[in-house]
């Protein structure tokens, strides 16, 4: 009975959202005050409807209710319960449904924020939001009902992949589709904007911080996905340019631009339509990246058991949802008035460069993408798009990206000059040509590359941390003087500076496991001679049987010496799922900032000997490090006040031209 | 703005649309290779470093058997060794392997670590072989059958979902019980 009323809960749900997609529009039409506030009460009751859904489902999989055919395709008396919460969103049904869960949880939040948002923007936005929320819940209960039941009652569940068994990627689809999802808001403002045909800076102040909160879940969403490949995948690679992996990354280049350029609106009231094509391209390529992975359209490791009906859905919905709102913009933006000038060298010119950098960066990630597919339905050629490409493609704009970024936050608006900014960069410019250095004798001049790498990192880095030094006039004023200075820095610009060195942590990791990494694969004996890897000696010290709560395993032991002197000890195991017949294996890691150890054991053979293969990988951890301090940065920037209470300060007149984010 | 540039967008989401629309339509899990029926087309590949067999076209015959597009740096690969494993020590089918677009050594060391379930396992560095077989991304899985010609192609990992769905009716058709 219980299945039942959380499907009664979706149905209900889905004429309330239809009601907050019409009523709210004829409200600011009329100019009707109470049609208007409607809008939040109907997001207020669907988000309660879902989340009873929602709650339902997840009681199903807690209580192995197998009447239910999702929980018995899924999930397994035997599970442990994180992967038995976590089952709910692990398959296409329960995605779904936490994919409009979280639409609601977005929605419930605008209707409830304190931020000044004129009433019908408000209105409007909610309204868009509902109309994509109708036709998402219409996705579900007609293509992938989570509730339906079987006729039969099987007596055991059929379990869950167990590669897909992991803390890791048990959080990782939820803070993926934060950020996806989350991208909808600012999607339905931009769309509010057109149908208003008002978009000025007190807009841009409204949209920003969903877009900051969306871009940082799925910052952490890709990082956790990507650290999840690196230690359960077993061959210590971090990112595949995989389609489902490129279809989360579009989004985030996108929304990357957005709120950069959504920066540019709020200071400068500039860059307008711009802003307001991204808002929607942003959310589009979301919508794009839940395509991919259901409609089966590409293969990939992430696809869900694809149905083509379901296919046509959810391309029907982007059809409907981005076909509308592009041709409002194409009918809207011609009558709009152009924003204020400002000159080629400025902040907002720094800002307009970023965009284009990231929108080429998008572009090609999606041409590489795609393209198979084109060739696929033009003829008979095939080809295959892989790393090279992206090395050849998507590396050279990083570059004078990544130059770019540190010169952008010191750039002054309105007007500035490059040898100004170069100045203020000095100590950045330094720090770079010392990595160059360094990293040059260190490895005796082999890694020109790699050295290159580390010298664009630490002017990011440096550079980055310049704008908290020329802030709170380090070196210029008493020490005392200095801390105050720094303490009173808006919270925003703390968020930037982290952000942006964030990046270049990032690429330090990229570089340290692109350039330097190496491994061995050996066949080893207990207790035999150790295997030499980077200086360090591993060898594997016992073999012992081991048992989970739904696997058998081989548990291997192995010391970690360097010059004789013991390190530490790994543990690696490999592993036996009885119930699907499959082996995982279990690689152990041992992480410093300087590198990390990754072992894995292999098969025996039958001579009592094992193959391991063990990684040394330097300064990898950095790259997800990075990623978090990027996310951090979101998050404190979020904190600012002028998010909170939604007022601009503006910067004194005779302030120092450092300011802003 | 210009008419012209705020009509742009709608123009090139209408092309993406509907390259969207006919890419449905071509399911890769179920495009056809243009090879099927057809024998395969002729190669002579160098055994994968550590192996001792070659792969050569013109030995795909003879009985039903299967052949396996991998590469060290593919994940479904590692997703679907499992059920390749099993099915060579079931000795359900024989098993070839293609090693594809692999850098040197790592297909074998690729092998060493996961156990290697081909009866023969050729290198093909380049990936000539694999673009004349029509592979568009690894992992996929060719059926040849007793006349060595071409009878299915599957692109993505063969996960034992895949291969009780899939594959047994389809071998059975051709004869063989698995």
């Amino acid at each position: 009975m219980l299945a039942e009323t959380g499907q009664f809960a979706l149905i209900l749900a889905f004429v309330v959202a239809l009601l907050q997609g019409v009523v709210p529009l004829a409200g600011t039409l009329n100019r009707d005050r109470q049609a208007m506030t409607f809008a939040s009460t109907a997001s207020l009751i669907q988000f309660a409807c879902i989340a009873y859904a929602y709650a339902v489902l997840t009681h199903a999989f807690i209580t192995s209710d197998f009447s239910l055919s999702v929980v018995a395709a899924n999930s397994h008396t035997l599970k442990p319960m994180l992967y038995k919460v976590s089952g709910v969103w692990g398959n296409h049904e329960g995605s779904m449904l936490l994919w409009v869960l979280i639409l609601a949880v977005f929605g419930a939040s605008v209707a409830l924020g304190k931020a000044q948002l004129q009433a019908t923007l408000r209105a409007n936005t909610l309204a868009v939001q509902g109309l994509i929320s109708a036709g998402f819940l219409a996705f579900i209960l007609f293509t992938s009902n989570p509730f339906e039941r079987l006729p039969f009652v099987p007596v055991e569940g059929n379990g869950l992949n167990p590669i897909l068994q992991d803390p890791g990627l048990a959080f990782h689809p939820p803070f993926l589709y934060l950020g996806y999802v989350g991208f909808s808001i600012a999607f339905s403002f931009s769309v509010a904007a057109l149908i208003e045909g008002k978009i000025d800076a007190s807009w841009a102040r409204c949209v920003r911080p969903w877009v900051l909160a969306a871009w940082c879940f799925l910052t952490i969403g890709i990082a956790i996905g990507s650290f999840w490949a690196y230690y359960t995948l077993g061959w210590g690679g971090w990112w595949y340019w995989d389609p489902v992996e490129n279809a989360s990354f579009m989004p985030w280049l996108a929304g990357t631009a957005l709120l950069h350029s959504a920066l540019v609106v709020e200071r400068r009231n500039a860059l307008l339509s711009w802003t307001i094509l991204l808002g929607i391209l942003t959310f589009t390529l979301s919508l794009i990246g839940t395509f991919l992975v259901r409609s089966g359209v590409l293969t990939s490791v992430h696809a869900f058991a694809s149905d083509p009906s379901r296919g046509v859905f959810i391309l029907a919905l982007i059809v409907a949802t981005v076909g509308a709102s592009l041709i409002l913009y194409a009918w809207r933006m011609p009558t709009l008035k152009y924003g204020a000038p400002f000159s080629m060298v400025s902040r907002e010119a720094g800002l307009t460069l970023n965009n284009a950098f990231l929108t080429v960066a998008c572009a090609t990630v999606f041409i590489g993408t795609f393209y198979p597919l084109v060739i696929d339905i033009l003829g008979d050629d095939k080809i295959s798009v892989g790393p090279p490409y992206y090395n050849a493609t998507f590396l050279p704009i990083m570059v004078p990206l990544l130059v770019a970024m540190a010169v952008g936050p010191v750039l002054k608006w309105k007007r500035d000059t490059v040898w100004g900014a170069l100045q203020r960069l000095k100590p950045a410019g330094i720090a770079g040509l010392l990595a160059l250095a360094v990293v040059l004798m260190f490895t005796l001049g082999r890694s020109l590359f790699a050295a290159a790498a580390m010298a664009l990192a630490a002017w990011v880095v440096v550079g980055s941390l310049l704008v908290l030094v020329r802030r709170s006039r380090l070196g210029r004023t008493s020490l005392g003087e200095s801390l105050k200075l720094l303490r009173s820095t808006p919270a925003a610009i703390v968020g930037l500076v982290m952000a942006h060195a964030g990046l270049g942590l990032s690429v330090i990791g990229i570089t340290g496991i692109s350039a330097w990494s190496s491994e061995v694969v050996e066949r080893v004996e207990v207790g035999g001679p150790a295997v030499k890897i980077a200086g360090y000696d591993v060898g594997l010290a016992s073999i012992n049987q081991a048992r989970g709560p739904n696997y058998s395993a081989q548990h291997a032991e192995f010391i970690v010496t360097r010059n004789g002197t013991p390190v530490t000890k790994l543990r690696s195991e490999r592993r036996f799922f009885p119930e699907r017949e499959q082996l995982t294996t279990v690689a152990a890691i041992r992480t410093t900032p300087a590198s990390n150890l990754y072992v894995v054991i292999g098969d025996p053979d039958d001579k009592g000997g094992w193959t391991v293969r063990i990684y040394h990988h330097p300064l990898v951890i950095w790259i997800w490090i990075g990623a978090l301090v990027m996310a951090a940065g979101g998050f404190v920037s979020l904190s600012d006040r002028r998010f909170r209470i939604g007022v601009a300060t503006r910067q004194p007149a005779a302030a120092r031209p450092v300011a802003a984010e | 703005m210009s008419r012209w540039a705020a009509v742009g967008p709608v123009m090139i989401f209408a092309v993406v649309a509907l390259a969207f629309g006919f890419a449905l339509r071509l399911d890769p899990h179920k495009l056809p290779s243009m090879l099927i029926d057809k024998p395969p087309p002729r190669f002579s590949l160098p055994p994968v470093e550590g192996t001792s067999a070659p792969l050569d076209s013109s030995k795909l015959q003879g009985q039903v058997m299967l052949l396996n597009i991998y590469a060290s740096w593919c994940p479904g690969c590692r997703l679907e060794h499992p059920t390749l494993m099993r099915i060579a020590r079931e000795k359900v089918v024989p098993l070839y392997g293609l090693n594809w677009k692999d850098k040197p050594g790592q297909g074998g060391r690729w092998l060493r670590q996961y156990q290697n379930p081909y009866i023969a396992v050729g290198d093909d560095p380049s990936g000539r072989a694999g673009i004349e077989m029509g592979v568009t991304g690894v992992p996929e899985t060719f059926v040849i059958d007793t006349a060595g010609r071409i009878r299915y192609r599957h692109a993505g990992p063969v996960t034992e979902e895949v291969w009780q769905e899939v594959f047994v009716p389809l071998l059975a058709s051709l004869g063989v019980k698995s």
